[in-house]
């Protein structure tokens, strides 16, 4: 961070000192997207039959909770300026896994941390190809993706497993007490607040932005760029298979193609919720809401009886927009800084 | 500052729109489905799950559901998932528990997998119907069966003893050697042809792998093999249409008959080139009608599921539910050149 703001440090003009405190905190895109949940979120309930009562928010929370959990490391490979599109087939490898090993008498436990170390080597293995190896990111992960697909798929066939622990399976389903507020909930807040400790308020973290922003200019002050990559290339493996092993308690079936395509999904809500597909740039709280936007939208749209395909353009037609729109606004920015405005250092957009 | 206004106002631009975008979809469709229970008394909303939307298949069950519902005054709708996977077929079975509807007729995509959100459905009040593919019986209402292994057996038996004049040699095509459900039909056919056709003798039985190209050189091999053969019952959709392909353009055209289960898409063209007289299946409409009026009579209390109640299903008549909930539509339906133009799936 130092490298970039050398220049302007001594009139202060940067962008992140220029306004007043409020300002600084609720004019972003954080909390643009935020305002827009909240009012599709109020807009739903008062148009849509059925989306107001108190079950909505349990199913809801159940639906999108794989996408949250796999959206947490997701947003810091996205800041990094990487990508990792192997998620949904470590998904689906570890809930084969699970299944294969709890078939075969092992005992669902003994399985599911057999899964979670699977899904963390899978990591590695993207990692690995991506820092030692130094092949972008995109390749290694359209390759693993398919390649951990083809082994989930041939594990199994084309049968499913589907007898688990019933202890397990209701406690995927399970709310605590009389609310509806969904049990494995609570395994995510504990992931959030690492996540949002780990990417915040650690030095590891800002080096996380300072690789996205500039690779080699973080490499000379310091920051260990491989060792970061693969760490977070390890936790991703590790909770999309922690994921993995929510889904298959959840549908109770384990089967080589579940959780297809979602991916898709997890990176759309992480772009949404304005982490920038660049690098340098995003915040967990954007994230979070990013995702339940997704969610709250398909869950509307379903119960308005709209059929799938509809519901997939309406997220489609999100996602570009979002993107289009930080382009637009950076460009509008230029714009009007450029006749007669103070001359503005370029780096004032690494905020 | 100035800017910094002008981007908050883009940004909330942009919510609007996105908001009003969203919205303006779920208004249309919330309406319209308000305005359907307005029609009925609110109850008779029945809410059909295929396996997939887009599968011609269940484009005609629906056809058939559709006109039932409409028959009592019900409200039809049909929501499914684009792939046939029992976890996208989760969402919206619940959502159907969530918008409280009276009843769901599901296909279901596996037997064990929806079982937990089919059975919230039922502690919430909604009647659950599954045609088509069944799940376990303790996770629904009523299953309604397209047809039994005998009815399958029988009517293929039937139509080729038709066909031949009711003597001489007949062979089958079937699908793999161990196909569970192929082998018991067969063992049913040849029970079925000793009792009632002594004078059909079955002299061969091949397996054409439910692959079209294995299908289609099985079927050469069988008419070499055997020159006095003057039938071929193949009970498998894949299979039939190879076969019929084969026979269109060979010498045995018009001579050797061919029958067995088919769908009207893979066959229409050899019924009306006179390759086929007729086939078997089951009509998936008249199975979407039968769902849509054993939904009925559950929403309405005229039934519970038990093995003897008995209920009115419009057209189709009086039907009665058997052993573990099943009720069975009847003898599969035979599609000939009369009445293949009235289907398409």
């Amino acid at each position: 961070m130092t490298a970039t703001t050398t220049g302007t440090a001594a009139v202060r003009t940067y962008r992140d000192y220029d306004k007043p405190l409020w300002q600084r905190v609720l004019l972003t895109r954080e909390m643009a997207i935020i305002a827009l949940l909240a009012i599709v979120a109020v807009v739903a309930s008062i148009a849509v039959r059925g989306f107001g009562q108190p079950i909505t928010l349990t199913y809801l929370l159940l639906d999108v909770m794989p996408i949250l959990l796999i959206a947490l490391p997701m947003t810091l490979i996205i800041i990094t300026g990487e990508i990792d599109l192997s998620v949904a087939s470590i998904v689906g490898l570890a809930s084969v896994l699970t299944g294969v090993l709890t078939r075969a008498g092992v005992p669902f436990e003994v399985a599911a941390i057999a899964a979670i170390v699977v899904g963390a080597v899978g990591g590695a293995l993207n990692g690995f190809l991506v820092t030692v190896v130094g092949l972008p990111s995109l390749a290694v992960t359209i390759g693993t993706l398919a390649l951990y697909r083809g082994l989930a798929i041939g594990l199994l066939g084309t049968t499913a497993v589907t007898d688990f622990p019933e202890f397990w399976t209701d406690l995927a389903q399970a709310r605590v007490g009389n609310t509806n507020i969904p049990v494995v909930l609570f395994l995510f807040l504990v992931l959030l607040v690492v996540f949002t400790v780990l990417l915040h308020f650690t030095p590891f973290g800002r080096g996380i932005y300072a690789i996205g922003l500039a690779s080699e200019a973080a490499r000379f002050s310091g920051v260990r760029v491989e060792r970061t990559k693969l760490i977070l290339f390890v936790l991703s493996g590790t909770v999309s298979a922690l994921a993995g092993i929510y889904y298959t308690l959840r549908y109770g079936n384990a089967r080589g193609d579940n959780a297809t395509g979602l991916e898709l999904q997890v990176i759309a809500a992480v772009l949404l919720g304005g982490v920038s597909i660049f690098g340098g740039r995003g915040a967990i709280h954007g994230v979070i809401a990013g995702v339940l936007l997704i969610g709250v939208l398909a869950s509307a749209l379903r119960l308005a009886n709209v059929t799938s395909d509809v519901i997939n353009i309406i997220t489609g037609v999100l996602l570009v927009l979002s993107v289009v729109a930080s382009s637009f606004l950076a460009w509008l920015r230029k714009r009007r800084r450029a006749p007669g405005g103070t001359p503005r250092v370029e780096a004032s957009t690494a905020g | 500052m100035f800017q910094k206004k002008h981007r908050a106002g883009a940004l909330a631009a942009l919510a609007v729109s996105v908001a009003l975008l969203a919205t303006g979809c779920a208004v249309d469709s919330g309406s319209g489905s308000s305005e359907g229970d307005g029609g009925g008394d609110g109850d008779l909303s029945i809410t059909f799950v295929p396996k997939n939307l887009g599968n011609p298949y269940f484009d005609t069950s629906s056809t058939g559901a559709k006109e039932a519902i409409e028959e009592f005054g019900g409200t039809f709708a049909e929501v499914g998932p684009a792939e046939a996977t029992p976890d996208a077929q989760v969402s919206y079975i619940n959502t159907l528990t969530q918008q409280g509807v009276g009843a769901m007729a599901v296909s279901a995509n596996d037997p064990e997998a929806i079982c937990d959100a089919l059975n919230e459905a039922r502690d919430a009040g909604v009647k659950v119907v599954t045609f088509d593919s069944d799940t376990n019986p303790d996770c629904r209402d009523l299953f309604i069966n397209q047809a039994t292994a005998e009815g399958i057996a029988k009517v293929q038996v039937d139509l080729i003893a038709d066909q031949i004049g009711g003597a001489g040699e007949i062979a089958i095509l079937s699908a793999s050697a161990n196909a569970t459900n192929q082998n018991a039909w067969i063992a049913t056919m040849e029970e079925y042809l000793a009792s009632d056709y002594p004078d059909i003798t079955l002299v061969d039985t091949v397996y054409g792998d439910d692959d079209d190209q294995t299908s289609f050189d099985k079927t050469a091999a069988l008419l070499q093999t055997h020159p006095d053969l003057k039938g071929i019952i193949s009970p498998t959709t894949v299979g039939i249409a190879a076969a019929a392909r084969y026979l269109s353009t060979s010498e045995y055209k018009g001579k050797v008959a061919l029958t067995g289960l088919g769908t009207p898409n893979q066959m229409r063209e050899y019924v009306e080139d006179g390759t086929v007289t007729s086939f078997a299946l089951w009509n998936p409409a008249d199975l979407g009608y039968l769902a849509s009026y054993a939904a009925k009579a559950l929403i309405e209390g005229d039934i519970t599921g038990e093995e003897g109640d008995s209920f009115d299903a419009g057209k189709l008549g009086e039907f009665e539910v058997g052993a573990d909930g099943v009720v069975l539509l009847g003898d599969p339906f035979v599609f000939d050149a009369d009445n293949i133009g009235d289907f398409d799936f």
